[in-house]
């Protein structure tokens, strides 16, 4: 196994934002010490000299002009929102500042 | 709440100060980085956004190429090597002012890096030069805007809840940010300022921004460690937010410095963390810690290509780079043969542009800086214009100048050949002929003219005669106003001299 | 129930163009089926009815007025309901955007639009497209129509469903891993992945954005390509999108020759893993397009083995970071805002709540692999393999011109039999996830069904990128014969759906 433990995984599930409770955390650990356990099947490839392909196609330099397009209204962009206020998305407070 | 602070001169004699500053430019494009939505500031909330900047589901980034372009060229401009291939990443973590909950970003692949700046500052051994080192400059995207509701102070602490405008979230960021800057010693505060003066002058220079530090179109972190020796090895660093005049870079390192060395001489270390300037109260106070659960997991944003840029492109691209401003400063002050403050005024009248290219263009640089720093910034600021705005050509300065060295036109009659370009009359020459301006240079009318002057005022001769010659200037006087300016003035006095036998 | 639904794409678009049927009633009679059926298959989530009735109106009143009509102008379509539309709900099959109705359309259904094609409603899938089944949809599985008691593939299930059960003669996938090649192996229809950046992704909601692309489903090869001609195409919105012409795909399908031609047969995609049913009728596929003048050779791509593993790094790992956005503050749903919790308590409940097990799952396991410290083993080293997987591709091609395997190791599964184990319905793509990681087109075509359960088996073929063209080739030509076979398409074959 790959030594996934509950406790990273609530800190995995922090970083992502997901609250899971304390008594699926070990659920959660045993899957994904399994999964990680098959993909680390990734590792039996020699890959010294071979280069990461982040993009399937071979372009480079795709550009916009800069010349200005069509904006949503106030209303449009606003009308999904759970809340709002003022033309604002309203959300709840904010702990700390970035 | 205040921290212990040591003085600064003895903060100094026992520590040695690294800085780093990184500096976030606001581009002036008239789209945003990664969609067609406007950038201009101050609109109504949340009305220049689109589903990519919004970060709907679905919407995909297209990257303005003039972001990209302006990206190397203040790469050049700092001196850097530009990247041959680049890439976005995508820098990961929630807040809820970023709407896809990762920025745009670049992480290992810049496309600008190495390069630097020379700044300036006065030194107790005159002005000497700091080479501050760049480490890279790179493309992101700024955030949106929260404003908090509730609580005591309007302020995120003790808020109820925010509200938040996207407008400007997308808006292309540059991201300058300095290598360690060793061997400032006591300069740290002045090196730091040089610093973002002079990056703020060549921005500026290159057009790209309106770096506006009061309005956020200039933004500056800075970093800060102390160390014992300049043998020693870095220490732990502070980094200050919210940075945004150049009177609080000098203040902020200075204050940092006093903060750093009272804690290491009371045997505490410094914190790794993130704190916030306060302009009011010149201190800054701790935010957050800079934990390890901080973990962005960059990786290479698949929604947009690399960028190549041909050589052929950055030659394009660095044959518009402007001269670096404190380099030309300096060329003018020697070409021009002026004083370190003649060179402020002319900075200062918003002038340099035109009077370099006056004299380019063969117009003598006193006359030039005479006439831009002189009648017509005067009348610039009377219309309420920007000098750029009047229809004033080197053409029109180089014939005026030529026409005062013949003799044919004296100063006054310049002045008002200039508000006949002004009022839109057409040259110099015409002006000239439709307002009959030209200096009286026919002896017989300025003799009559000083008769008739002496005659009004029969006293004045004799006061002159008995020595005291500054008396000739009321008739001097008299005879200009005779001739509607149009006499040569030096020849007046000249005139009158003979005639009553005086000499000067 | 009237005969209409039975028909062609392109049958039904000749006849509302020449005014012999209107466009409303076609869009009716799909409408009638999807009432008397759907119940039981479930491969819409939305139905829009007025909106079909209104779209198949103004196709009839532009034949009325003599306007020159689009290929297929006034035939009914099922769209993944993972593309945005503007107006009509859009879910992902997920409660976190239960409810969300987008202020913008895909480039995808703007095409679909503007060619008169009448969307009829919104189909099922796994939720964000995650899984082989349809059974992590939030709102209940999709059944195929060939035993309502198996899957219907997925994460596409409802659009290659709705083709099969006749509620549409057409349908919108999108494919990641096989999400549209699977979907239609296991319920004998036609399915193709287009090359990655032919078909524009704005307003596709992303699940790994390096792998996804949209394609079309239909019943047979001539109507797949005539879907895929009209959605196909350059979209400056999408910087991915490739600028050069799209290939000739509707000529290709008429073309139907693969005299002379190279086919090669991958050893790593069949074998052990691959039930016995299907590589049967694998092995009578390899007969006849021999028999059809093509020389058949086997090539190796020996990183192939390694394919699903790097996909399941590389898929969480995107998707971890495309689904960040689902937190609650923009659009969609809220969960846990009382006026005390912080924002990032509301997040964290919101995502909770809003995601299915396995979107957490995936979202976890890519976080893992991005963090610092592992992303080179995980993640970087699958970004290397997919090199790897790219030159075994290019070596292939270099001696063949299209390459062939089944789609699926096996027919249509029972609906719950692999539901708590993720790594076997992993497995279902282990053929398909190479095409994905190469950018490549790829096709599903039914070749029969398995002799052991009678459920369809598909057919892989696949081209170099930007030649779809020869996928439609090579499936018409196979497709003709096996039509002649068979007596009729195979779907004839299948029951009688309860209530038609």
């Amino acid at each position: 196994m790959s030594g996934i433990s509950q406790d990273d995984v609530a800190h995995l599930a922090h970083l992502a934002r997901i609250s899971i409770p304390a008594d699926q955390l070990g659920h959660y650990a045993d899957q994904l010490g399994a999964i990680l356990d098959a993909v680390a099947q990734v590792s039996s490839l020699d890959t010294s000299d071979v280069p990461a392909m982040s993009h399937p196609v071979p372009m480079t330099n795709v550009f916009r002009e800069d010349i200005p397009g069509v904006s949503l209204t106030a209303a449009q962009a606003l009308s999904g929102a759970p809340a709002v206020e003022d033309e604002r998305f309203r959300v709840p407070r904010i702990l700390d500042e970035e | 709440m205040a921290e212990a602070i040591m003085n600064y001169d003895e903060a100094i004699s026992k520590f040695d100060p690294v800085l780093g500053l990184e500096v976030h430019v606001e581009l002036g494009t008239n789209t945003k980085m990664f969609c067609g939505c406007s950038t201009v500031f101050g609109a109504p909330p949340n009305t220049h956004v689109c589903p990519v900047c919004l970060g709907l589901p679905g919407a995909l980034p297209t990257l303005n190429k003039i972001g990209v372009e302006s990206a190397i060229r203040i790469g050049l401009a700092l001196n850097c090597e530009i990247a041959q291939w680049c890439r976005f990443a995508r820098k990961n973590y929630f807040y809820p002012d970023m709407p896809k909950n990762f920025q745009t970003s670049q992480y290992d692949e810049p496309i600008a890096f190495e390069g630097y700046l020379d700044v300036e500052i006065d030194t107790d051994e005159g002005r000497k030069t700091f080479r501050v080192p760049i480490e890279r400059a790179h493309m992101e995207e700024d955030t949106g805007k929260n404003s908090h509701v509730g609580g005591a102070t309007g302020r995120i602490h003790g808020a109820d809840y925010s509200l938040v405008d996207y407008n400007r979230a997308g808006i292309p960021l540059i991201e300058i940010v300095t290598k360690p800057i060793t061997g400032t010693g006591k300069y740290a505060p002045e090196v730091a300022k040089a610093y973002v003066a002079a990056l703020r002058d060549i921005l500026r220079g290159l057009g790209v921004s309106d770096v506006k530090m009061e309005q956020g179109s200039l933004r500056c972190d800075v970093n800060l460690s102390l160390r014992e020796t300049p043998e020693s090895k870095l220490g732990i660093r502070s980094e200050t937010k919210n940075v945004n005049s150049l009177r609080s870079v000098e203040r902020a390192v200075r204050y940092e410095v006093t903060r750093h060395a009272a804690r290491l001489t009371a045997g505490d270390s410094v914190v790794q963390e993130t704190r916030h300037w306060h302009e009011d109260t010149g201190i800054s106070t701790s935010g957050r810690p800079k934990s390890d659960a901080e973990d962005y997991r960059y990786f290479p944003e698949p929604d947009l290509l690399p960028i190549a840029p041909s050589r052929e492109w950055v030659e394009e691209l660095r044959a518009t780079i402007p001269e670096n401003p404190a380099v030309r400063r300096a060329r003018l002050v020697a070409d021009w043969g002026l004083s370190e403050l003649d060179m402020n005024t002319v900075i200062n009248s918003g002038a340099l542009d035109l009077i370099v290219e006056a004299v380019d263009a063969g117009v003598d640089a006193a006359a030039a800086r005479k006439w831009w720093t002189g009648e017509l910034s005067r009348i610039a600021n009377d219309r309420g214009i920007e000098l750029e705005e009047l229809p004033v050509t080197p053409v029109h300065l180089k014939r005026l100048e030529e026409l005062i060295t013949a003799g044919s036109l004296n100063d006054k009659l310049a002045r008002q050949a200039l508000e006949g370009v002004i009022a839109g009359e057409g040259d110099i020459d015409a002006i000239v002929a439709a307002r009959g301006l030209a200096v009286v240079s026919d002896d017989g009318p300025l003799l009559a003219a000083i008769d008739e002057a002496l005659a009004a005022d029969p006293a004045v001769a004799e006061t002159i005669k008995s020595g005291k010659l500054a008396a000739a200037g009321s008739v001097v006087g008299a005879v200009m106003k005779a001739t509607r300016g149009q006499a040569d003035a030096a020849r007046v006095r000249e005139l009158l001299f003979e005639k009553l036998g005086v000499s000067e | 129930m009237s005969d209409l639904i039975r028909k062609d794409a392109s049958e039904l678009a000749g006849l509302v163009s020449s005014g012999e049927v209107s466009a409303v009633e076609v869009a009716k009679a799909h409408l009638d089926r999807i009432a008397a059926v759907d119940g039981a298959v479930h491969a819409f989530l939305h139905v829009d009815t007025a909106g079909a009735l209104s779209a198949a109106a103004a196709v009839d009143a532009k034949v009325k007025s003599g306007e020159k009509l689009s290929v297929l102008a006034g035939v009914p379509l099922g769209l993944k309901d993972i593309l945005a539309t503007n107006g009509l709900p859009t879910t992902c099959g997920s409660r976190v955007l239960d409810g969300w109705i987008p202020p913008y359309d895909a480039t995808v259904v703007t095409k679909l639009r503007e060619a008169g094609i009448v969307i009829l409603g919104k189909t099922n899938m796994d939720e964000f497209a995650m899984g082989s089944s349809t059974e992590h949809s939030a709102f209940g599985p999709t059944h195929n129509p060939w035993d309502l008691d198996r899957i219907p593939g997925g994460s596409g299930g409802g659009s290659s469903a709705c083709v099969s059960a006749f509620e549409a003669p057409l349908a919108i996938g999108t494919d990641t891993g096989g999400s549209i090649r699977q979907p239609a192996a296991v319920t004998g229809s036609v399915g193709v992945k287009p090359t990655y950046g032919g078909v524009s992704r704005y307003g596709i909601v992303a699940l790994a954005s390096s792998l996804d692309q949209a394609g079309p489903c239909a019943r047979n090869v001539l109507d797949t390509a005539m879907l895929h001609s009209v959605i196909a195409g350059h979209d400056p919105m999408d910087s991915t999108s490739i600028n050069s012409p799209v290939p000739d795909v509707i000529a290709a399908a008429k073309r139907a020759d693969i005299k002379g031609m190279k086919v090669g047969v991958i050893k790593e995609l069949g074998g052990e893993g691959y039930q016995a049913g299907v590589r049967s009728r694998f092995d009578e596929s390899v007969a006849l397009i021999e028999s059809l003048g093509a020389e058949v050779v086997e090539v190796s791509c020996p990183s192939f083995p390694s394919a699903l593993a790097a996909y399941y790094l590389i898929l969480p790992s995107e998707a971890s970071s495309n689904l960040a956005k689902f937190d609650g503050i923009r659009f969609g749903n809220r969960v846990g805002d009382d006026g005390t919790k912080s924002v990032e308590q509301v997040m964290s409940e919101t995502r909770a709540a809003g995601f299915g097990s396995e979107v957490i799952r995936r979202i976890i396991l890519g976080t893992y692999a991005l963090s610092a410290g592992y992303y080179d083993a995980y993640y970087g080293q699958a970004q290397k393999v997919r090199t790897l997987i790219k030159r075994d591709f290019d070596a292939a091609f270099a001696k063949v011109d299209v390459l062939i395997s089944p789609t699926a190791p096996t027919t249509a599964f029972k609906i719950g039999e692999k539901l708590d184990d993720p790594l076997a319905m992993y497995l279902n793509d282990v053929a398909t996830i190479p095409v994905n990681m190469a950018g490549l087109p790829g096709m599903s075509l039914p070749i029969g069904l398995a002799p052991e359960d009678g459920l369809p088996v598909g057919l892989q073929i696949i081209a170099p990128a930007m030649a779809d063209d020869r996928l439609y080739n090579v499936g018409a030509a196979i497709e003709r014969e096996l039509l002649a076979k068979w007596g009729g398409p195979l779907l004839a074959q299948a029951p009688e759906l309860a209530g038609a």
